[in-house]
């Protein structure tokens, strides 16, 4: 019904060049697949890289150093280390691919099914944070933009300037300090007091959904005082920036020339900014917030090391220490591939949403 | 004779290319000390100099001996800000950190921007599939989580300070050649490269000596805003036990030593954070305040 419209109302020649519009679109998108193949083929190469310059030798390590030569040319053909290293290289893209992380070596477990274990306590961690970081952010960047010179936009500069040069995991620590041992407000390190720790069945494990879902409110309680401090760090460093980004498309929309239309015809001032100001740069803000989200996603290994939270992070940082390499590369692949992820989505979503980028 | 005077350096016609460039040097100063925020900044990184260069005569005890006598001092008249848990004054090591800290910041700039710039300006220059080579590698490298990055790379090459700055090199050129590429495009086909190519000249003389430059300016602003980004990175890196090695007085080792006493002893852990967030803050307003001179179309609002 409605192409009938449309080719009723339309020439031959508008509807030539519409279709000639979405191909080339459609080609843009394939464009952008290749890319985002490329990226992470690249992130392979580099974990692979990685992988081969650690100064241990990886049969070495299997075989112990008191081995005859014979013993370590068998196990080193075993491993594919004589391949020429191209052929090594999509052997390993290929283990990846059908999820073969390698084996943990401190707990002889794949490294893939650990990771799957601790990755929920890192999203729900990042997803808290990136929440308080939109729902303060973009209002007080909106704020400051509306009330330029105001003290909600002194504060918001001024937050935007800590956000580069606190280090996050000392504010960690000072916030550990202050509010957990001076006032008590918040729960310490970990996810869960320990003695309501294994209580409630692991479903989603998201523990503050988990606790929901079996209705212990006990653990809930717990889960919510430890999850709020390191979440609120990192929020703010979130909250910073999409402030500091907001405020920016927001003044660029107030000097546009239909805000002006908008206050003469005495449209209220609440309804110019919300109504008319804001609606436009809300594409924007979906890059900047997955931006956002794919920093703390990063950051939230420094926060995770500093609480003690059983994340990734936590898990990257621990193997560094044991020099566990193959986690360390499952580690850096999974962040580096989610981060990637969340970047090279929330840039289609701005090519989907945006009608100029189509 | 010369005189350097503040009408020879204003001058609208000057007569030699070093009058020109001096005054172009003025006039930018001049921009830059009408901006107070800049200014501060300035004078945090020119204390982060002084400190550095002095340590020795300013640092009021021996960042690396330990005085067991002297554990966990509170703050005090003796020790400004405390002693560690091994009797070290904690002014004193972080006095010395500078020298580090700004070894580090040094070392990451003199490695990773000449390494952009060259990728960069052989991309612009060049074009075709040199230019999309180099362009898709930088842009997988820009595309990776940094701090997982030069995590991983530490990993592999074992921790220390040399590896640490490394690491951080690796993650940090690729936005540098993103700019010397952009501003290379903008004059690639101007006529005083055609002119310079007609002469004659190589095409690594051309790189070398007419591009380059031009390209040097938004490379240093770029790099005072990365500043804050890799002293936090090396910090960080320090904190894990991936950077500098104790005793070394880096910052983010003493923010990690000072972690077990956080509760009780909260000094050890939170000085020298207060020393990274100032110096971290330096970096970003002067380079603020950089940009607003060097590159008026980024102007901040």
């Amino acid at each position: 019904m409605k192409s009938l419209v449309l080719k009723n109302s339309s020439s031959d020649d508008v509807w030539q060049r519409r279709r000639q519009r979405s191909l080339r679109w459609l080609k843009s998108l394939g464009g952008f697949a290749a890319t985002i193949a490329m990226t992470f083929l690249g992130l392979l190469a580099i974990t692979f890289v990685i992988g081969r310059v650690v100064p241990i030798d990886p049969v070495l390590a299997v075989v112990g150093d008191r081995a005859p030569q014979d013993v370590y040319d068998a196990v080193r053909a075993e491993m594919g280390l004589d391949n020429p290293l191209i052929v090594q290289f999509v052997h390993y893209v290929g283990a990846v691919l059908s999820g073969d992380l390698g084996m943990a070596v401190t707990s002889q477990r794949p490294v893939a099914e650990e990771l799957a274990r601790v990755f929920p306590a890192t999203l729900e961690m990042a997803t808290l944070g990136i929440l308080i970081g939109v729902l303060v952010g973009v209002p007080a960047g909106v704020l400051a933009a509306a009330r330029q010179g105001s003290w909600v936009d002194q504060v918001i500069r001024v937050l935007g300037l800590a956000g580069y040069a606190i280090p996050a995991f000392w504010l960690g620590l000072v916030g550990l300090a202050f509010f957990y041992a001076n006032l008590g407000w918040v729960g310490g390190p970990g996810r869960v007091d320990i003695f309501l720790e294994g209580l409630v069945p692991s479903v989603t494990g998201l523990l503050l959904v988990d606790s929901i879902l079996s209705g212990d409110w006990a653990v809930f309680r717990s889960a919510w005082s430890h999850i709020i401090l390191p979440a609120m760090i990192l929020g703010f460093f979130s909250l910073a920036y999409i402030a500091r980004m907001t405020r920016s498309f927001m003044l660029e929309q107030l000097s546009q020339e239909y805000v002006i239309t908008a206050r003469v015809k005495g449209a209220p001032e609440r309804v110019v900014i919300w109504r008319h100001a804001f609606r436009p740069i809300r594409i924007q803000l979906v890059t900047v917030i997955g931006l956002s989200f794919a920093q703390l996603l990063e950051g939230s290994v420094m926060i995770e090391t500093v609480f003690s939270w059983p994340g990734i992070g936590n898990y990257l940082t621990s193997a560094l220490l044991n020099a566990d390499m193959n986690s360390v590369l499952g580690a850096t692949l999974v962040i580096g591939a989610v981060f990637i992820g969340v970047n090279k989505v929330s840039d289609l979503l701005y090519r989907i949403l945006d009608p100029r980028a189509r | 004779m010369m005189q350097l005077s503040h009408t020879w350096l204003l001058d609208e016609n000057p007569e030699t290319r070093f009058q020109a460039g001096a005054g172009q040097t003025y006039r930018m100063v001049r921009a830059l000390l009408r901006n107070p925020l800049a200014v501060v900044g300035l004078v945090i990184i020119i204390g982060l100099l002084i400190v550095a260069a002095f340590a020795p005569v300013l640092a009021p005890y021996s960042p690396i001996e330990s005085n067991l006598g002297a554990r966990l001092l509170a703050p005090s008249a003796d020790h400004w800000m405390g002693t560690d848990e091994l009797g070290r004054d904690i002014l004193s090591r972080i006095i010395h950190g500078a020298r580090i800290t700004l070894m580090i910041v040094l070392m990451v700039a003199v490695i990773s921007a000449p390494i952009g710039l060259l990728v960069g300006t052989v991309a612009g220059y060049f074009g075709g599939w040199v230019d999309r080579v180099l362009m898709g590698l930088t842009d997988v490298f820009l595309s990776m989580p940094k701090l997982i990055l030069a995590l991983a790379f530490v990993a592999a090459l074992g921790p220390g300070i040399e590896n640490a700055v490394i690491a951080i090199a690796i993650t940090a050129w690729p936005v540098y050649a993103r700019i010397a590429r952009a501003e290379t495009l903008t004059f690639r086909n101007a006529e005083f490269i055609s002119a310079i190519q007609m002469q004659g000249a190589s095409h690594t003389r051309v790189i070398f000596r007419h591009i380059m430059p031009l390209c040097l300016s938004s490379t240093i602003v770029r790099v005072t805003l990365d500043m804050a980004g890799i002293i936090l990175t090396a910090a960080g890196l320090g904190f894990l036990g991936l950077g500098a090695q104790p005793p070394l007085p880096e910052w983010g080792a003493m923010i990690s030593s000072g972690r077990a006493f956080i509760l009780d002893q909260w000094w050890v852990a939170t000085m020298p954070g207060f020393a990274i967030v100032i110096v971290s803050l330096g970096f970003c307003l002067f380079g603020d305040g950089l940009r607003d001179v060097l590159d008026p179309r980024n102007r901040t609002r």
